[in-house]
């Protein structure tokens, strides 16, 4: 079998683990090409359908187009799609970059924050998350079936045991657990299967005429394109063949300080 | 043929590795990996001078660990506390590095990240030399399943890179490993933190002629999928989103072709395989280890999450107890007389400690000896132990198939150690009546049934009582054979608890164990018919289809079946062994009136009502009927 099929089969396996052992499950759908990939895995699975809402939850900073792509594949893959959003932070306006937040803080409260209103609101105990461990040195740390806490905390100092695909799917009421089926991708075995699925991506991903291109999409204040000429996904996968830059490189909150994204994802961020 | 020209950089890599490093504490595992990825070119752009300004702000030596080491508290501390993953490639493959704490305490980190690993490096400090946790590591990753391991000496300009050191290190641990029957790949002696015999030679060893690291890397080899073995497919799930209702699960071994007629154990429904369903994939009508697929059958069957499928002439193991080795991490011990949750391929079971045959330390390997009223595994723990399991559960020895033959074991919430099981002469269940060999002939002797029959004065028959438990078959039949016996009959009974306890004691209550036991039970009383004696059996025998089984297998007329037939609510108010209350709480499954069907004989020879009848009338009842056809069909049968 080759390695894409493997991988593949794995993230099969565990999305039909989460969906057999969680009442309330949902799936995480930030729209990059991550959790599109989860979301084209999710159909594997599930021979075409997808029988869990996903959860947008929508910062109202994300890149104009993202939201129409969005919109498109909920009508013609006929998803249910949950739209969350931190009304309260958004009205008072502590988000950056209008000064009142700094980058870190305006993701706490805006994505991590609305991440736990949408959960508590609909009682969700198990959350499907497209977080890879290539991206970032705390996912790298990452389990399978990752616990947290009732305040969404992540106990990085105690993770459970996880061994031969048997999977954390016991835990105290009030506590929840993020499912990570893309946890062993890279970026570059996620374009390649892109390519091979033929998946439909958001054009942002490809090169445009000045010669920009995003590798990561979040929010538009925090995230900037690079240079790049890499027009199909054949060319993005040759990209990246050859590129040392790391995928979060154009991510600015990462780099506020050393530790800035470890406190975000202990306090419950993807 | 022209040599294979180097492929170049972007050429597609076809294959993924995954290594896990390993070793006690402090003896250089995120430094090596660290430097591996510098001197590979593999580190992204600017995390060098990340690390080199993480040194600088907390004035501190700079660390290749803190590649790895990634949390706060880890660089607080100097140490690693979980297994992290990093992706890396050689010319020939991917290799995805995980990199193992080796402290004590994080154990359950270091088997986390070793049971996902293909291979293993397992590094020694050259000036520390073997310590605790080089010895248990090793041990482990051996009762993992791990069998390509190689030995990296580190540190060896702290013993000035000497040849004797390397050499006294690689013998004792070689002997160590050789006692748990591990023959490592190689031993290579590096200095992590300068970077000797990692990517390059360097010219500080130059007695060594072994390769470096990364050339002994390639060497390894990716794991095969069990594609030969016997088929396992364990399902998880059922899924009727359409009209469909197809099987999910993935293939743990062998291979699976439409038409294949699949046994599901362990509650021995059998069906064919009529498609095997992919979603956006070529369609083809074979699957094979590792693929996550799903199937559906010609026959619906009932067939739930935890069943295992496999080919009606390869099945695995159905049985309530094992033998292991097990491994445990969790805090509190692991007990006997606790009861604590059993998790084999998608199965989940209740089970205990029966009987625990050794504790092992496994760095030491000595036996570790506890007072007779203390029976538990410690943290950190192995033991050789047998494992009794509420209901069957389908397995397999690891030895033979790996995935049906391991298991965790949870304790409240936490997965708290896991387990290989290991040989033993296990019961294979026998084959039944479909596969039973033509070419068995029942051999005559020279007495004849009416010289048999004379000499006894009364023919051999089967008596065969069916009814709840609680109804009073066991009360009949006593009751029955001790007037038979005073009226000078040969007369003798078969009880269900009797049987259970020798015949068939390998037998469980899934509706094939009681097929099997009611079949074996019935081929006994046929020789005691044989025999002349008048045989009275007395089981629950709920399946109408298993008491025609019997009663074909004597002669016409022969077989008496008697209905004793009380309403459940009076058997459940008789509760001669407490069963119905067990059953009510749950604690017995497969209940036959509670949780599993009883189905009344349509045509019995006899039936008694026996909350209307006392048990004197029961008994004449039968003697009656038992005397009619004495007189009449005596001599005849
Ligand atoms: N002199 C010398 N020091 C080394 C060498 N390799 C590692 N060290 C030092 O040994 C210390 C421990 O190294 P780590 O890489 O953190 O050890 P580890 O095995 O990953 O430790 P844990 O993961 O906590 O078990 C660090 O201070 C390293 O700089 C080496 O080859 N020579
Ligand atoms: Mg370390």
């Amino acid at each position: 079998m080759d390695y894409l099929s493997k991988l593949e089969n794995q993230s099969i396996y565990i999305m039909r683990e989460a969906f057999n052992k969680f009442e309330n499950l949902a799936m995480l759908w930030s729209i990059g090409k991550d959790s599109t990939v989860l979301l084209w895995l999710a159909r594997k699975a599930f021979f075409g359908h997808v029988p869990f809402p996903l959860v947008h939850v929508d910062t109202t900073y994300k890149i104009p187009s993202m939201i129409e792509y969005r919109d498109r594949l909920v009508r013609d893959w006929q998803l249910e799609l949950i739209v969350g959003k931190n009304e309260e932070v958004l009205r008072t306006g502590v988000t950056f970059p209008n000064g009142k937040a700094t980058r870190v803080e305006c993701c706490g409260t805006l994505k991590k924050d609305g991440l736990k209103q949408v959960l508590d609101k609909h009682h969700f105990t198990g959350v499907i998350v497209g977080v890879r461990r290539d991206e970032e040195p705390t996912r790298a740390k990452e389990r399978y079936f990752s616990p947290r806490d009732k305040n969404m905390e992540w106990n990085v100092e105690d993770q459970p045991p996880e061994l031969w695909d048997q999977f954390k799917t016991d835990f105290q009421k009030g506590t929840h657990i993020r499912i990570h089926p893309l946890l062993h991708w890279t970026e570059l075995n996620v374009w390649e299967y892109i390519e091979r699925e033929n998946i439909p991506v958001i054009p942002l991903y490809f090169a445009n005429e000045k010669g920009e291109r995003y590798r990561s999409l979040g929010c538009a204040p925090c995230t900037f394109p690079i240079n790049s000429n890499a027009k199909t996904v054949r060319e993005i996968i040759e990209e990246l063949r050859v590129t040392k830059t790391s995928e979060r490189s154009g991510r600015a909150q990462d780099k506020e300080s050393e530790d800035a994204f470890e406190k975000l994802r202990r306090d419950g961020y993807m | 043929m022209n040599p294979v020209t180097q492929p170049a950089v972007s050429s597609a890599p076809t294959e993924q590795l995954k290594i896990v490093i390993v070793g006690h504490v402090d003896h250089g595992k995120s430094t090596f990996v660290g430097r591996l990825f510098y001197d590979t070119g593999s580190l992204p752009e600017g995390k060098f001078e990340q690390l080199q300004l993480i040194a600088e702000r907390r004035g501190v030596p700079f660390e290749w660990a803190n590649l790895m080491d990634a949390l706060q508290s880890e660089r607080d501390q100097n140490i690693t506390i979980d297994t992290a993953q990093i992706w890396f490639q050689t010319k020939k493959r991917q290799y995805v590095i995980i990199d193992a704490p080796g402290h004590k305490e994080f154990l359950k980190n270091m088997v986390t990240g070793a049971a996902n690993a293909e291979a293993a490096l397992l590094l020694i400090d050259a000036n520390e030399g073997v310590q605790e946790q080089s010895r248990r590591h090793g041990y482990l990753l051996n009762l993992l399943g791990l069998r390509q391991i190689a030995v990296l000496v580190n540190k060896m300009d702290l013993k000035s890179y000497s040849q004797e050191r390397f050499n006294a290190i690689e013998t004792e641990y070689r002997k160590f490993l050789g006692s748990i029957g591990v023959e490592p790949k190689c031993f290579i002696p590096i200095a992590a933190k300068h970077g000797d015999n990692i990517a390059v030679r360097g010219a500080n060893m130059p007695w060594w002629s072994g390769p470096t690291v990364l050339e002994m890397l390639d060497e390894f080899k990716v794991a095969e999928l069990p594609k030969d073995q016997p088929l396992r497919l364990p399902i998880q799930d059922i899924y009727r989103f359409d009209e469909r209702r197809i099987l999910a699960g993935r293939i743990e071994s062998g291979t699976l072709k439409v038409g294949d007629r699949l046994l599901f154990s362990p509650s021995n429904k059998a069906s064919t395989v009529k498609t095997i369903e992919r979603w956006n994939a070529p369609s083809r009508d074979t699957a094979s280890a590792g693929e996550s697929i799903g199937v559906t059958l010609t026959e619906q069957i009932f067939v739930e999450r935890g069943a295992v499928a496999a080919l009606e002439t390869a099945p695995p193991y159905q049985l309530t107890r094992f033998k292991a080795r097990l491994f445990w991490l969790g805090r509190a011990p692991f007990r006997k007389g606790q009861i604590y949750k059993l998790k084999l391929a998608t199965q989940e079971a209740e089970c205990e400690i029966e009987a625990i045959d050794r504790i092992i330390d496994s760095s030491t390997l000595g036996t570790i000896s506890r007072k007779e009223n203390e029976v538990f595994v410690g943290r950190n723990e192995v033991a050789e132990l047998t494992l009794r399991i509420k209901r069957p559960v389908a397995f397999d020895v690891h030895a033979d198939i790996v995935t049906t033959g391991r298991f965790v074991i949870v304790d409240g919430f936490e997965v708290a150690g896991g387990g290989i099981i290991a040989a033993d002469n296990y019961p294979q269940r026998t084959s039944d009546s479909l596969h039973k060999s033509d070419n068995i002939y029942w051999s005559h002797g020279k007495v004849t049934d009416e010289q048999r029959a004379r000499r006894n004065g009364h023919p051999g028959c089967v008596v065969w009582l069916t009814g709840l438990s609680g109804s009073g078959k066991s009360t009949i039949a006593t009751e029955l054979e001790r007037e038979l016996f005073n009226m000078g009959k040969h007369a003798y009974v078969l009880d269900g608890d009797n049987v259970r306890h020798g015949l068939c004691s390998d037998l469980a209550f899934s509706p094939r164990d009681r097929q099997e036991n009611i079949r074996r039970v019935g081929e006994v009383a046929k020789l005691f018919a044989d025999a002349g004696i008048i045989c009275i059996t007395a089981f629950i025998s709920p399946y109408r289809t298993d008491r025609e089984l019997v009663r074909n297998m004597v002669l016409d007329g022969q077989f008496v079946e008697i209905y004793v037939n009380a309403p459940i609510e009076v058997c459940e108010q008789r509760d001669p062994k407490g069963l119905y209350v067990k059953a009510r709480a749950n604690e017995i499954k497969e209940f036959t009136g509670i949780s599993a069907p009883y189905e009344p004989p349509t045509q019995p020879e006899i039936a008694l009502q026996t909350d209307q009848l006392t048990v004197s009338e029961s008994v004449a009842r039968i003697l009656e009927y038992l005397h009619v056809q004495d007189a009449d069909t005596a001599i005849t049968i």
